[in-house]
């Protein structure tokens, strides 16, 4: 059965019809074609597919799109503004907090959400906060680093 | 991003900024679930229930019903010509049994598929494959590998009398005297359990079939697209130049990804039956029973040694559980763990037995570390046992047994060749950066807390760079391990390098670059790397075994040393000197002592294009291809350091120290090789804290979601303290090593004697893993009662 929603991706409006039963991940990922939010689990614990539903951090794969009918969503698609990386995507490629890039994006948005909430946060509260994020590359230890260093810069700005 | 934003040159031994990365910072990476094929249409897999039982039959009119739905292919009806194949088969008297696209008689594990559904999309499929209904008959099932091995179990595939897929067997002629004569024997059973590799992005695939030309485009998540194309032109019965396998990015794989699977064959076999692409996407709980997973090896050791604590003989019998089927690599993975049986140890004399048998369960394979995890965690065990049983100090025990620096090229009593090494050096630093003298004062202190605090070593040495071919060949592996590497100079002067290796987080584009810029002078940013397409590699081997770097990293040198020595001779040519009057500057030929005649890479390339004037015999363009053939294995080494605090009102290990130092060769990108140690020591502290795939009984999978399968978060594990020693090897004119897996190799061993040393206090001498706090707590009670 079908409904008709209308979702603000990225700053930009879409109206679609979609199965109620779609999982907002689908409608971004296979309606919009944004591939960035990526499926990692399906427990809703991997955290692969987090995004910002009005300002909140929420995963993807736990909301249906038409739960998202009338909000703003945020994806990893809408962190580069004019060409320009937004400093937790350039403090990850510095930090070399990647190495798949699988579970980037949704890292990436968890971390924003941690640093626009607790600009202070310490290394072990940054841990307990991205503890809903898996990696399997990279230990982790630079994903730390690299959030303290977007929150850092972001504070200076 | 802009090359001013480096603050590096680009070449050899800086750490380097990825140029990978960007795309996946923006969402741009392009993963297999990421791409659209047009008509394109979505399997879903029908998977037995039953960890053991036999099909009646099939019913899938309801499923056919459903409109959007395309196909329900069973064995019957998928069109190939054979099953899995496994190109292993050591001592050559390998079981293999049949191991069918989709289930013929029977479902040998939970997971197994029996049929595939076709829609239009994946909800419909799902929806379509769950109206398959599937007449069982369960057969009796067996898990455990040991008692799979006892008389009477039942048997995973009827036409053999045992379970027993093969005893791999070596002793040495010294062994049965060496170990009469020791004045002590020490025993241990290590059960190293079962483990989900668990790669981010699960498995996936779309095949494309063109019935009218006979080509097939097979995009998959793997680590070795050519294996895949070769597998599925045999399996598909197709030619192998009508087979693309195109490896998009993939999103981790760990050895998971090593292989070539059935539901790999399933949609190319299933886009010829219905004209149209199919894809696939595994899903998690999929995953957790239809790809590999790994070790599941119960090792039983006992040491002869003398007083000092120095090992004089060596026994090493091990029960390695396969699952229900042989996978590409499944009986070489056991191979690899006789190989390193005696560590980095001075020890002549062993008799190793290792049965490996068949179970109803996934099949195990390569994860990292292949085989050689399962030996550095057992010796390493050992090793602490016996400084417990002598009472000498767990450094010392090993100092007393390392093989010294002055015994390399040293000859090992299982047949290897270990290259180079210092394993003295590598402990030394590694207890002075861990303050492993002061360690008691801390112990002391955790006691106040309420808290076991101990400090646990692990020195291990691995076997990297795989492989020679005369070697894979002896034993039984049927391919070859040798890379290969094209470079290929623009008129512009820009550079393209094509390999064989085939990365999945690793950075090739990025390290690749750095030699290319080290060796010939083009710029890292004027490098463009390719991989993972076989229409445009001649064949490559991929990427497992630590051996991208030692093999394919080497393969890219030799192609740019010819590269540079064809720009010389026409750039003797050009200058009207002789070859033996130029000198390689870095980025031109000069004649010596005179930099205005001189002609640049860039020049050289122009020249080698518009051939408006070649030297006699030198044909255009400035290309060379290599297949390099490794000599000799590499053996990368080192000593970690634990330090683990168990809360002694709940049990809960918490890793509060780990230093690490490594000693992987000379480095190409000391950033990107910090990333490996970290990721694979943390890939081993799952093992060693958290993760067991676990079965019951009658064959269900306890543990097929990343809620019962606990893989570390950030908040579960400690930072890390990383250093490095530089023994090149000289088995390759870069001394290079690999460190894919050391980190994985080295951890587990270091936390587990880590949290034995903390409940020495209160008499345990002995935990297997997962060290979950349930396990630990028990333990407590029992040594306190």
């Amino acid at each position: 059965m079908g409904q008709t929603i209308t979702v603000t991706v990225n700053g930009t409006a879409h109206t679609a019809e979609v199965e109620q039963r779609t999982l907002l991940v689908h409608f971004l990922r296979e309606t919009l074609n944004l591939t960035g939010t990526h499926i990692g689990c399906d427990t809703s614990t991997c955290g692969c597919c987090t995004v910002h539903l009005d300002g909140e951090t929420v995963l993807s794969c736990s909301l249906l799109a038409v739960q998202a009918d009338g909000s703003a969503v945020r994806t990893v698609e809408g962190l580069e503004q004019n060409g320009e990386l937004h400093p937790i995507q350039r403090a990850f490629y510095e930090n070399h907090g990647l190495q798949c890039g699988f579970c980037t994006p949704g890292m990436m948005m968890s971390a924003l959400g941690v640093i626009e909430q607790h600009p202070d946060a310490s290394d072990d509260e940054i841990r307990e906060a991205l503890e809903g994020n898996l990696c399997r590359c990279t230990g982790y230890q630079n994903i730390v680093a690299a959030v303290r260093s977007a929150a850092d810069e972001m504070a200076r700005n | 991003m802009a090359t001013t934003e480096r603050l590096t040159s680009g070449g050899v031994g800086e750490a380097v900024l990825r140029k990978e990365d960007r795309k996946f910072v923006t969402g741009e990476g392009r993963y297999v679930d990421d791409l659209k094929l047009p008509g394109m249409l979505h399997a879903a897999f029908v998977r037995s229930s039953f960890g053991h039982a036999k099909i009646n039959s099939i019913d899938a009119s309801a499923a056919l019903a459903m409109p959007g739905v395309h196909a329900v292919l069973t064995n019957a009806t998928l069109p190939v010509e054979t099953g899995v194949l496994s190109a292993s088969n050591p001592g050559g008297d390998v079981r293999h049994p049949e191991q069918a696209i989709l289930a013929k008689e029977f479902a040998r594990y939970v997971g197994e598929p029996v049929a595939m559904v076709i829609a239009d999309d994946r909800y419909l499929a799902r929806d379509a494959a769950d109206a398959v209904q599937v007449d069982y008959d369960p057969v009796p099932v067996v898990v455990d590998a040991e008692k799979a091995l006892e008389p009477g179990a039942p048997l995973v595939h009827a036409e053999y009398d045992s379970n027993l897929v093969k005893t791999l067997a070596h002793v040495t002629d010294g062994f049965a005297d060496a170990l009469a004569k020791a004045p002590k024997k020490i025993s241990l059973r290590v059960v190293n359990q079962r483990v989900t590799p668990m790669p981010m992005e699960t498995r996936g695939c779309i095949g494309d079939w063109s019935n009218s030309t006979g080509e097939v485009t097979l995009y998959t998540s793997t680590q070795v697209a050519h294996f895949v194309r070769t597998f599925v032109s045999i399996v598909c019965g197709t030619s192998e130049a009508k087979v693309r396998v195109v490896t998009p990015d993939v999103g981790g794989g760990f050895g998971a990804k090593l292989n070539t699977y059935r539901e790999e064959f399933a949609v190319c076999a299933a886009s010829k039956v219905v004209g149209r692409p199919v894809k696939w996407i595994e899903d998690r709980t999929e995953n957790a029973v239809a790809t590999i997973h790994g070790r599941d090896q119960v090792q039983y050791y006992e040491a002869g040694v003398d007083e000092n604590g120095k090992i004089l003989a060596l026994k090493f019998d091990a029960v390695q559980n396969n699952g229900a089927y042989n996978q590409l690599l499944t009986p070489s993975i056991s191979h690899l763990t006789l190989f390193m049986v005696p560590g980095c140890y001075d020890i002549q004399d062993v008799s190793i037995t290792i049965r490996q048998v068949f179970t109803n369960t996934t099949p195990t394979d390569a994860y990292r570390g292949a085989g050689r995890p399962e030996a550095t965690h057992g010796i390493e065990r050992l090793m602490d046992a016996i400084a417990d049983d002598l009472g000498i100090d767990a450094a010392e025990v090993r100092r007393r047994n390392f093989i010294k620096a002055d015994q390399f090229p040293y000859a090992s009593a299982t047949g290897l060749s270990y290259d180079s090494g210092d394993y003295h050096e590598t402990l030394e630093v590694a207890l002075e950066l861990s303050e492993y003298a002061g360690f008691e004062e801390r112990r002391a202190e955790a006691a106040k807390r309420g808290k076991y605090r101990g400090i646990g070593l692990s020195t291990y040495v691995e076997v990297c760079g795989l492989a020679p071919s005369a070697v894979t060949a002896a034993l039984g592996i049927g391919a070859p391990g040798w890379e290969h590497s094209t470079v290929r100079l623009h008129p512009t002067g820009k550079a393209t390098v094509i390999t064989g290796t085939s990365p999945h987080g690793q950075g090739h584009a990025t390290s690749w670059s750095q030699i290319t810029q080290t060796e010939l002078g083009i710029p890292f940013d004027d490098v463009e790397v390719i991989h993972g397409d076989t229409a445009f590699q001649p064949y490559g081997l991929g990427t497992y075994g630590s051996r991208s770097l030692a093999v394919g990293g080497i393969a890219l040198y030799r192609s740019l040393g010819k590269v540079r020595e064809k720009a010389r001779e026409l750039a003797a040519h050009l200058l009207e000197c002789s070859i033996d009057d130029l000198e390689w500057t870095g980025t031109s030929w000069q004649v010596k002592g005179s930099p205005d005649r001189a002609k640049t890479i860039q020049e050289l390339a122009y020249a080698g294009w518009t051939s408006a004037s070649l030297p006699e015999g030198i044909e255009p363009v400035l290309e060379a291809t290599t297949f390099h053939d490794p000599p000799n294995f590499t053996f990368p080494f080192g000593t970690h350091v634990c330090e683990v605090e168990i809360d002694q009102a709940t049990g809960r290990v918490e890793v509060v120290n780990y230093t690490a130092v490594d000693d992987c060769g000379n480095v190409i990108n000391p950033m990107i090789v910090d990333g490996q140690v970290h990721g694979g020591i943390i890939q081993g502290l799952g093992q060693a804290l958290f993760e067991e795939t676990v079965y019951s009984d009658d064959g269900h999978m306890l543990t097929p979601t990343l809620v019962e399968y606990l893989v570390p978060s950030a908040a579960d594990v400690p930072p890390m303290t990383l250093h490095r020693t530089t023994t090149p090897s000289p088995s390759n004119p870069m001394g290079v090593k690999g460190i894919g897996e050391a980190g994985t190799i080295a951890a587990s061993s270091a936390i587990v004697n880590a949290a034995v040393d903390a409940l020495s206090v209160i008499g345990v001498r002995h935990l297997e893993m997962p060290m979950q706090p349930a396990r630990i707590w028990n333990v407590m009670q029992e040594a306190k009662s």
